[in-house]
């Protein structure tokens, strides 16, 4: 299982293809993806990495993560996740994943916390229809109605579609195309939208439902490229 | 600017160069060739109105163009920048004194008339730029054949 890659959610736009036909896509940013932190089975119990991405001021991190840093020897970063990966996909620390990572072409899983939406009514939340504009509804136009029977079992039941919180909620979206990469300024274009606000941050990996092959293993790391 | 923007600033720009866009305005009468595939030949097909709105937005950017077809109002919404188009071509400029010309759709006949209106001599640079534009695309395509 190959790493995946932190990027920020620049925002939407749409390619025009040579034979007319135009894509949506949203636009991620990668900006300078190292590993901070290698998870080794013997020390923490399972493999993993832990990525960071982005510049920070130094003034703004806190005395324990400039140490961690430190050690790591990077630049403080923004954002920092974890990724499991297989034992033979560990890369070193330090090294800094190019978006060449993924492939033109492939499926991706993209997670990010979506836009809140506050207390939300049934209608928005649930897509329920509310009541009718006239036929003696008074007030209660946009309500949800019934929630439940009589007598027997005479409570509502748990998990009933009602209103409340809505949005700012983890969301993966599953299997989307990643339509471009343009390495020289470490953008991923992928095909349709992504969860979460522009500017946010969002997390790419390999569609987990999908066999694929012909991709970077372990990684595309931009030192590789500069060598080459 | 930001990125999105940047971005699209140079599709436009290598879409433009492929397929260069002349001025126009609404109220201006265009013809607009659209390619159509039929089976498996592709064909040029050309759609003669008037401008009624054209919508700013980047790459988004669109522009309406009404006709009246056999008694029929029709309108078609095209995108500025679409590799479909073969070409637009503006055929008349017409005098109107405002950006939306959605009133046109109650008219008919005569109250539907736009008065034509000379050419400005900005216009007339652009539209000099734009043959140039057109004439160096045909260039690049006669090298490359």
């Amino acid at each position: 299982m190959r790493s995946g890659l932190i990027a920020q959610k620049i925002g939407m736009t749409r390619l025009f293809s040579a034979d007319g036909s135009h894509v949506p896509v949203t636009v991620l940013k990668v900006d300078a993806c190292q590993v901070v932190a290698v998870r080794t089975k013997e020390n923490d119990g399972y493999t993993a990495l832990q990525l960071g991405v982005g510049t920070i001021k130094v003034k703004n991190v806190t005395q324990a993560e400039r140490g961690h840093f430190a050690k790591a020897k990077v630049e403080p970063k923004r954002k920092l996740v974890e990724f499991r990966v297989s034992e033979d996909a560990v890369l070193d620390v330090g090294a800094e994943i190019s978006v060449e990572h993924f492939v033109e072409g492939q499926l991706v899983d993209v997670t990010g916390v979506t836009i809140g939406k506050g207390f939300a009514g049934a209608m928005k939340r649930w897509n329920f229809g509310g009541l009718r504009a006239t036929h003696g509804v008074s007030v209660s136009h946009r309500s949800h109605g019934s929630t439940g029977n009589r007598q027997d079992p005479g409570r509502t039941f748990k998990n009933k579609k009602m209103a409340g919180h809505m949005g700012q909620e983890k969301v993966t979206t599953l299997n989307l195309t990643v339509v471009k990469t343009d390495a020289d300024r470490g953008l991923i274009y992928i095909k349709g939208a992504v969860p979460g606000s522009d500017n946010g941050y969002v997390t790419v990996r390999d569609a987990i439902k999908r066999n694929q092959e012909n991709l970077p293993y372990p990684a595309a790391l931009k030192e590789q490229k500069n060598a080459a | 600017m930001n990125l999105i923007q940047t971005i699209e600033a140079e599709n436009i720009k290598a879409l433009a160069e492929k397929n260069p866009v002349p001025n126009f305005a609404p109220g201006d009468t265009l013809k607009v060739k659209v390619k159509v595939i039929e089976g498996t030949r592709e064909r040029i097909q050309a759609f003669e109105g008037v401008c009624i709105a054209r919508k700013a937005s980047g790459i988004n950017s669109n522009f309406t163009v009404r006709k009246i077809s056999y008694g029929e109002g029709v309108e078609r919404v095209f995108p500025l920048y679409s590799p479909r188009l073969a070409g637009i071509e503006v055929i008349r400029r017409g005098s109107v004194r405002r950006a939306k010309l959605y009133y046109l759709r109650d008219r008919r006949g005569k109250s539907a008339r736009i008065v034509e209106r000379a050419m400005t001599g900005n216009e007339e640079r652009d539209a000099a730029d734009h043959r140039d534009a057109l004439q160096k695309v045909k260039d690049a395509e006669g090298k490359g054949a």
